[in-house]
């Protein structure tokens, strides 16, 4: 495993290797078992302005660090990056294009890039976006990374946008009826003017977080509660609200021998994946975020790819593994090959990357 | 290979009312909203099915003519300035609004869909489009979407790429993409993210899918008025020390009041040097919580009047004035350049001080309004072209104000792109080694160079600079300039 300690060294990594594949913390296993370049060394946080929301850190960096030294100062990552404690880092969340059910409130890790310094293919060194919270010069290469796993090239520097975090945060737990009154009540409180940090479900609940003032945060609450009709609600505060969200974001819900895989969907397919769900013979765990734009599944390693890609092929090809073992993690949407692959001839003309 | 074939075979898409070959009719389409540069096409087409465009990108391509698509033409960096002798594909008759799913909170739309027709659209279901530019009643998305427009609300909400999910685009070769879809989350590189903003360089979004946001239930603006810019600029640093996001923060300065006094009536008061506007928004619950706090942090700031709005009419007036600065200079002067540049918040007192001394050392009046926030200055360069030289000098003063910004960490521009007018600057905020690679991807997407050729990146072509007043709906007050 090479281990650069600079982007000279990575320069020189890729200029010596006729194939690289890249890995982080190691969180997500199934993007990172067949790794040959490790971002560890790559590490710390290097520029920091809380008056201007932004930072720049090294791609290594443990979104940890990041956490515990933007909060000194009443910032967060407003994209509620997962596997924070399991140790993901910055570089391997954006390259994987992971955000977790806080973005609900403000937006994606995509909504957050604003600028990358990275190796591509040939060794060259190259920086695109910019470093402050607005910018529209250059193609958006920050962006392009993001979900990219690697592709590209190796990202090395990443300028991010921050905000101010909430004074406090609580939350709302609603009894469903079953998966279709989960399903109402999400997009119900979905259109609703109540400004939600989270809106998560499954087929017995509908959790709902909300953040701001502390002295707002009671009020919050009792508005949510107005808005879910008769159904039993219990509420979450301090540490309750903190661990629920902290299990939720780790995935702490997959049980052994499962693995962990995203499926994007919009809030109109709910009820489709949760039939498909039904299907297999084994319970299939899983838990809709993002007020219904995404679920995330558990999959029994006993049914394994193949059994997965059968049940949902009638969605065509947008799924990533992030666990397990699998023959191959991603699987993309083809329509937009044409495009990648001509950047792909500039950003890795001997895909090194590729694969 | 001739241009006689390629207009022989045009005719066989379009009818005569569609295909535009005169003189007389050719002239409207000749600039933009930045109404410095001209440039004459040999003809402009009028699609009305996404078919039309894409047989049109084809031919075009068949016959390596350079082809400009165009929305409204309210580019304010020349970005839809045709290229000469080349074609214009004039989007503005797609213009429908495929599928709207509140449930979803999402709308899928064409190219030619006006900015501000989204959110009328969804209004019912209390929904709405968040990217606001100035020019939103006439813009179109097509337009948003190749420029990565912004407005007064980008730094909460962020610019049009953040609420934009997937679309369906024609390569400059005639291939089609589709990239994202209809959820928020994706999987796969960021295609969508890539081709937003490239100023169509990488080809024209035919279909447009849009996240649409609850529209907040409650908003509380109010305007402070300062006896310095610097004040004004210290009262930003201490709200956004508050802890507290407003959804803007707008600085407009005397003479950006002056201008507005003189087309709207005495809305500013007539002794303050800067005006600060900030606004809240949210669930009433959090806005009735943040007034105290953002009137406590404000009168700390100085501020010697402050006027909050009390109604929806208020709030309205508040924007009226601040939306109509730029129309306004008008009054003030003939003619006028707009900048784009952002600087860190940090350094916007720094970055208002030189642009004073810079406008002093040339001799001429700069009047300030800008998104305070997120440190994106318009500065307004006022000349008269009627004068010998005074464009040419007017264009050095605003280069002066680019390369501060660069010098300064920021960008060239935040909202209005590059297009024609800041290509000069681009090496310098990229490098050559940047600007180069930059280069090797739109060939690799356009080996032809016939999307928008000239925009964006640094080239040697150049249409001639000319200096003719303002854009003639911007006279009548239509459209404004932010």
């Amino acid at each position: 495993m090479l281990t650069p300690e600079s982007i000279e060294e990575v320069q020189e990594a890729v200029r010596s290797q006729e194939r690289i594949r890249i890995a982080g913390g190691g969180t997500k296993s199934a993007l990172s078992r067949d790794a040959s370049l490790s971002t560890a060394k790559l590490s710390g946080i290097l520029e920091y302005e809380p008056s201007e929301y932004t930072f720049t850190a090294l791609a290594g960096t443990p979104l940890a660090v990041i956490r515990d030294e933007l909060a000194k100062n009443g910032q967060f990552l407003t994209f509620d990056p997962p596997f924070v404690e399991a140790g993901a880092t910055i570089g391997g969340t954006v390259a994987a294009g992971l955000s977790g059910p806080g973005r609900f409130r403000f937006g994606g890790v995509r909504d957050f890039f604003l600028g990358v310094k990275m190796v591509t293919g040939d060794g060259q060194a190259i920086f695109g976006g910019g470093k402050v919270v607005k910018n529209a010069a250059g193609f958006d290469i920050p962006k392009l990374n993001v979900g990219g796993l690697g592709q590209w090239g190796v990202i090395v520097e990443l300028t991010f946008k921050v905000f101010p975090a909430p004074g406090e945060f609580a939350t709302i737990l609603v009894e469903t009826s079953g998966a279709s009154d989960a399903r109402e009540l999400t997009t119900k409180l979905a259109m609703a003017p109540v400004e939600l940090f989270c809106l998560d479900s499954n087929s017995q609940s509908v959790q709902v977080r909300v953040g701001g003032l502390a002295e707002a945060i009671d009020a919050r609450c009792r508005r949510v509660q107005s808005l879910v009709g008769d159904r039993a609600v219990s509420i979450l505060r301090g540490d309750d609200d903190n661990r629920h969200w902290s299990d939720a974001r780790e995935f702490r819900w997959v049980p052994e021998g499962h693995s962990l895989v995203k499926l994007p969907i919009s809030p109109g397919e709910m009820s489709n994946v949760a039939e498909t769900l039904s299907a297999p013979e084994a319970t299939v765990p899983h838990r809709y975020s993002v007020g219904g734009n995404v679920v995330w599944i558990a999959w029994p390693d006993s049914l394994g790819q193949t059994e997965f890609d059968r049940v949902f092929a009638s969605r065509g090809q947008n799924r990533l593994a992030l666990t397990g073992d699998w023959e191959q993690p991603s699987q993309i949407d083809p329509r937009g090959a044409v495009f990648a692959d001509r950047l792909q001839t500039v950003f890795d003309p001997g895909r090194k990357f590729a694969g | 290979m001739s241009t006689d074939a390629f207009y022989t075979e045009l005719r066989r898409i379009y009818s005569e009312d569609r295909l535009l070959t005169k003189n007389a009719q050719l002239v409207p389409y000749e600039s933009d909203g930045l109404t410095s540069f001209r440039a004459k096409p040999s003809g402009v087409v009028l699609p009305q099915t996404q078919d039309e465009v894409i047989r049109t990108v084809k031919l075009c391509h068949k016959y390596e003519v350079p082809f400009t698509a165009r929305g409204s033409g309210t580019s304010l960096s020349g970005g839809s300035v045709p290229v000469e002798n080349g074609l214009v594909i004039a989007l503005n008759r797609l213009n429908r609004i495929l599928s709207y799913e509140p449930g979803q909170r999402i709308a899928v739309v064409e190219p030619g869909v006006i900015n501000l027709k989204v959110s009328q659209r969804a209004a019912p279901d209390g929904l709405y489009y968040a990217p606001d530019p100035s020019s939103g009643p006439v813009c179109t998305i097509g337009g948003n979407v190749a420029f990565n427009s912004g407005g007064a609300h980008c730094l909460k909400y962020g610019m049009t790429s953040n609420h934009v999910l997937g679309m369906k685009v024609v390569l400059p070769d005639g291939e089609l993409c589709t990239f994202g879809g209809s959820s928020l989350e994706s999987t796969g590189p960021d295609l969508t993210g890539m081709f937003i903003g490239s100023e169509g360089l990488f080809g024209i979004a035919l279909e447009i899918t849009l996240r649409m946001l609850p529209k907040p239930e409650r908003y509380y603006t109010l305007q402070a008025a300062y006896d310095s810019l610097e004040k004004a600029g210290n009262a930003v640093a201490l709200v956004v020390a508050s802890g507290m996001l407003p959804g803007a923060m707008e600085i407009m300065d005397r003479l950006s009041m002056d201008a507005a006094n003189a087309q709207l009536g005495d809305c500013y008061p007539k002794d303050a040097k800067a005006v600060l506007i900030v606004e809240l928004e949210g669930t009433n619950e959090e806005v009735e919580a943040e007034k105290p706090k953002l009137h406590a942090v404000i009168e700390e700031s100085g501020a010697h009047l402050i006027d909050a709005a009390k109604n929806d009419a208020e709030r309205s007036r508040i924007w009226t004035g601040r939306k109509s600065a730029f129309s306004a200079v008008g009054r003030l002067s003939p003619d006028f350049i707009v900048q784009d540049g952002v600087v860190p918040r940090t350094k916007l007192g720094e970055a208002l001080a030189e642009i004073d001394r810079l406008a002093d050392k040339f001799g001429m009046r700069v009047a300030n309004v800008f998104h305070a926030g997120d440190g994106n200055l318009h500065p307004l360069v006022m000349f008269d072209g009627r004068e010998e030289g005074a464009l040419h000098k007017a264009e050095e003063l605003a280069g002066e104000i680019i390369r501060l910004c660069i010098r300064l960490g920021g960008s060239i521009t935040g909202e209005h792109g590059v297009g024609l007018e800041k290509r000069a600057y681009f090496g310098e905020m990229y490098g050559e080694a940047d600007t180069d690679f930059m280069q090797r991807l739109r060939a690799a997407v356009d080996p032809l160079a016939i999307a928008n050729r000239g925009k964006k990146l640094p080239s040697a072509e150049a249409p001639a600079l000319t200096s003719r007043g303002a854009h003639p709906l911007e006279q009548r007050g239509i459209v404004s300039r932010m």
